[in-house]
């Protein structure tokens, strides 16, 4: 793990910067950094104090990359800080923010995106803040044994027979262009609009040549001028709806994936590794007014869930099997083990008979995974304005404004510097940044990505909203 | 679907058929014509009793064996992705491994309160006041809790629905203006889904309650209130044709001796429309029961519905057996409650035709 200390940013050592530098290290308790993208470092918040409200119920999704929760409560992680926490599975999404913005649920293992497009007004209005990041990776885009069939054959194998991966959405243009023809839809199916699994699957599509549709303003279909019709699929209803052939594929985390190869109905055609390297995932969501009435408590909270990230990627894994056997609970993911399995191990089933290593597969602590780096949330946002759920241009500082109010790195230093003084995890694993990673590579489409500049980055795509285009029902207008 | 209780007012030897299944007559077989009709010995009238009903209970069972048969026979027919239908035997299986995680959940939660209680100890003796705890339990509920929650909920929605219904049908019943007036929006009201009332539902009790620690969890009250709305109709109806069917004669009794209002309701209304409000509530209750499940699906009130739904989100190979058990368990509860109502409605109703 390379600590990453040539972060490139805008790193201005001049007055006005060694200024602001002093300004800010003197602002304490949660005031979050300066209010441009520029230089200065995240610098912790400070907490003190009794914990205000031992007591918290969150909420979770059933999905693998809820983790972090359940090890934290197994491995007694919330009872050491002092919290007694219940943990309750969610119906779905939707019901799951409602709970957090009206305050039955103290916080929440949530989509990226939910506390984003919450702040922006995009759904339900609230402040709603990410202070730690779940995990990186973790998805991955399954398709029918109907359209695996069609396009198999004319993909490139390697020496052993398998398909080479990754595996990009251009092979399913002429599947699609077949449908058509038959005056058919090609629907595909992914969680909820703000979803990090609808970002990536449209990102494959659109690399691949496809257009997954716009989204008019104020409307959460997001289908105009599609080639690829994307719904919303609640995810354990993914599996029978892929059967029945409502739609031919779908972009999910785990266990749903392996869910379908264990029940031979459909094959994983790549993961969000393949189609960004180590993209970050979910957050742990908390209501703004929540973290500054009661800030230890938050602190605490990210402490008991930071040592469970640890505790999760210790020693290349070693936990992994127990983490498996906690998960496969009824009352957490109660997914078979087996299938939980077969992406928690290192591993990763595509075709039957095609396991491959996946090491990196979910990570949960490795590679920065917890810190709610400034530039993630500004990539959420890029792609929010590409497929236009923001429906106008906005220059850069709106981006960096954004992120700074929803992603937190002030109190998740707190939790973290506080556990590399008392020895728990190691001073490397937290990295020294002004929040922003700098240029990052890895994508599918060959395409970086420096958080720094929004709009440059919507600028390189050939499908996504350029600047100056709306949406309306015809169509794209304007740029 | 009133039950017709034929029964002379002056006779009382005969005891109402209180099952109200159609009564087995007396089986005329040789046994019994071979006995002396006179001084029969003391044992056989109960032997007799206790003959008539085990077979007013043969066919019943026969029906239960028959369909256990078909179900074990005809489910591993059935292969769905989450592998083939559960038959009676894996669905028994489910039932026992819940019966055991319901024993675990209280040893893990003897456990708990045994360790708070020795580190609180400890804490009191090092007279480290600060590390004193006093925390409930926070595992998930068990299967046995869920119920409980189900049936507080449908008790209190049934309770709202029966204070609003009763008042409401009796005035529609003693006026044809008012009935005239409310008869459009209850037939309107009456079909609409509980899954349609959730949303403004929620809306609602949202907006009203806004402390963060209130007394009745709001999803509790959210699931009780979509239960009022959709069970309080039968009630409704039926009280008011119930009332409205008043013998007129003793209406005019009443006008005759110049009863006031009070004295005529709990005097002539009530007394004659008793029967009909009963049959009404037997029928809410079992609306009620209905709509609960698919209520607590979405509002996250911690019972049998979301047990089903999270459940369905499990996805793994013992699911299926898991959700029948419990759809089992949810008709036989339905069952109960239903005669539960039906006894209060015998006791009710004794005397009086309907």
């Amino acid at each position: 793990m390379t600590p990453t200390r040539h972060i490139k940013g805008h790193f201005s050592f001049d007055r006005r910067g060694l200024i602001a530098a002093v300004l800010a290290s003197v602002a304490l308790a949660g005031c979050g950094a300066s209010a441009d993208g520029s230089g200065e470092n995240v610098v912790a918040a400070t907490v003190d104090g009794a914990i205000e409200k031992p007591n918290l119920k969150l909420g979770f999704i059933k999905l693998t990359d809820m983790a972090p929760l359940a090890i934290a409560k197994e491995k007694g992680f919330f009872a050491e800080e002092g919290l007694n926490v219940t943990l309750e599975p969610q119906a779905n999404w939707k019901v799951l923010l409602d709970g957090v913005i009206a305050g039955q649920l103290d916080g929440a293992h949530m989509l990226a995106g939910q506390p984003i497009a919450a702040t922006i007004g995009y759904g339900t209005k609230a402040d709603l803040i990410a202070p730690l990041s779940l995990d990186l990776n973790g998805n991955a885009i399954t398709v029918s044994n109907k359209v695996w069939g069609m396009i198999e054959p004319g993909l490139p194998k390697d020496a052993g027979g398998k398909p080479t991966h990754p595996i990009p959405a251009s092979v399913l243009k002429p599947v699609v262009a077949k449908f058509k023809a038959e005056g058919k839809p090609f629907n595909m199916g992914m969680v909820f609009p703000v979803s990090t699994h609808n970002y990536e699957i449209r990102y494959w599509l659109a690399a691949g040549g496809l257009n997954p549709g716009y989204y008019t303003e104020g409307d959460v279909q997001g289908v105009v001028g599609a080639d690829v019709k994307l719904s919303v699929t609640p995810p354990p209803q993914m599996p029978a709806t892929l059967e029945a052939g409502t739609i031919e594929g779908y972009s999910v985390g785990e266990p749903w994936n392996q869910a379908a190869v264990a029940k031979k109905i459909g094959v994983p055609i790549i993961t969000d590794n393949e189609i960004w390297n180590n993209n970050p995932e979910k957050v742990l969501g908390l209501r703004k007014d929540f973290a500054e009435k009661n800030p230890a408590t938050t602190a605490a909270l990210l402490r008991a869930i930071i040592k469970a990230q640890a505790w999760l990627d210790a020693d290349g894994g070693k936990n992994r099997k127990e983490a498996v056997e906690i998960l496969s609970r009824p009352n957490y993911v109660g997914a078979d083990a087996a299938v939980i399995a077969a992406s928690m191990t290192g591993v990763f089933t595509f075709a039957p008979g095609d396991t491959r290593e996946a090491k990196g597969f979910n990570i949960f602590f490795d590679k920065y995974a917890g810190y709610p780096f400034y530039s993630d949330a500004v990539w959420y946002l890029t792609q929010m304005r590409r497929w236009g759920q923001i429906a106008s241009d906005k220059d850069d500082q709106w981006y960096f404004d954004t992120a700074k109010a929803v992603y937190r790195p002030d109190l998740y230093l707190a939790a973290a510097k506080k556990l590399v003084a008392d020895g728990k995890i190691p001073a490397d694993s937290v990295p020294e940044t002004n929040g922003f990673r700098g240029e990052q590579g890895g994508f599918i489409d060959g395409v970086t990505f420096d958080g720094s500049k929004p709009n440059a980055y919507l600028a390189k795509f050939p499908i996504g909203l350029k600047q100056g285009q709306k949406v309306t029902a015809a169509g794209v207008t304007g740029g | 679907m009133a039950t017709a209780y034929a029964q002379p007012l002056s006779d009382a030897s005969e005891p109402a058929d209180k099952t109200g299944a159609a009564s087995m007559t007396a089986p005329t077989d040789d046994e019994a014509a071979g006995m002396p009709a006179e001084k029969a010995p003391a044992g056989n009238p109960l032997a007799a009793k206790v003959k008539e009903q085990a077979l007013a209970l043969l066919w019943p069972v026969i029906g239960i064996l028959a369909f256990l048969g078909a179900w074990a026979l005809l489910a591993p027919q059935v292969d769905t992705s989450l592998g083939t239908l559960p038959g009676p035997f894996e669905v028994a299986k489910a039932g026992a491994g819940l019966y055991g995680e319901y024993a675990a959940a209280n040893d893990a939660e003897a456990a708990f309160y045994a360790q708070q209680e020795a580190s609180n100890a400890a804490a009191r003796a090092s007279g480290n006041v600060a590390a004193i705890s006093d925390f409930e339990y926070s595992g998930s509920p068990t299967f046995l809790d869920q119920i409980l929650t189900s049936l507080k909920t449908v008790a209190l929605g049934f309770a709202l629905a029966t204070l609003l219904a009763v008042p409401i049908g009796l005035m529609a019943g003693l006026s044809k203006r008012f009935n005239a007036a409310i008869n459009p929006l209850v037939q309107i009201m009456k079909p609409v889904s509980p899954l349609a009332w959730l949303p403004i539902v929620t809306m609602v009790i949202s907006a009203m309650i806004t402390s963060a620690d209130p007394l009745l969890p709001k999803a509790f009250v959210i699931s009780a209130l979509v239960v009022m709305l959709c069970s309080l109709w039968p009630t409704l109806i039926n009280t008011a044709v119930g009332t409205s069917s008043i013998d007129k004669d003793l209406l005019n009794v009443g006008k005759v001796l110049r009863l006031g209002w009070f004295d005529k309701l709990t005097k002539l209304v009530l007394p004659a429309s008793l029967p009909y409000i009963f049959t009404g509530m037997r029928l809410s209750l079992g609306v009620g029961w209905m709509v609960l499940i698919a209520a607590e699906m979405l509002a996250q009130n911690p019972g049998l519905g979301k047990f089903v739904w999270d459940e369905f989100q499990n996805g793994s190979s013992q699911s299926l057996a898991r959700i029948m058990f419990a759809v089992i368990v949810i008709g036989l509860i339905g069952f109960l409650l239903d005669r539960v109502m039906m006894a209060l409605q015998g006791l009710v109703s004794k005397n009086r035709t309907v």
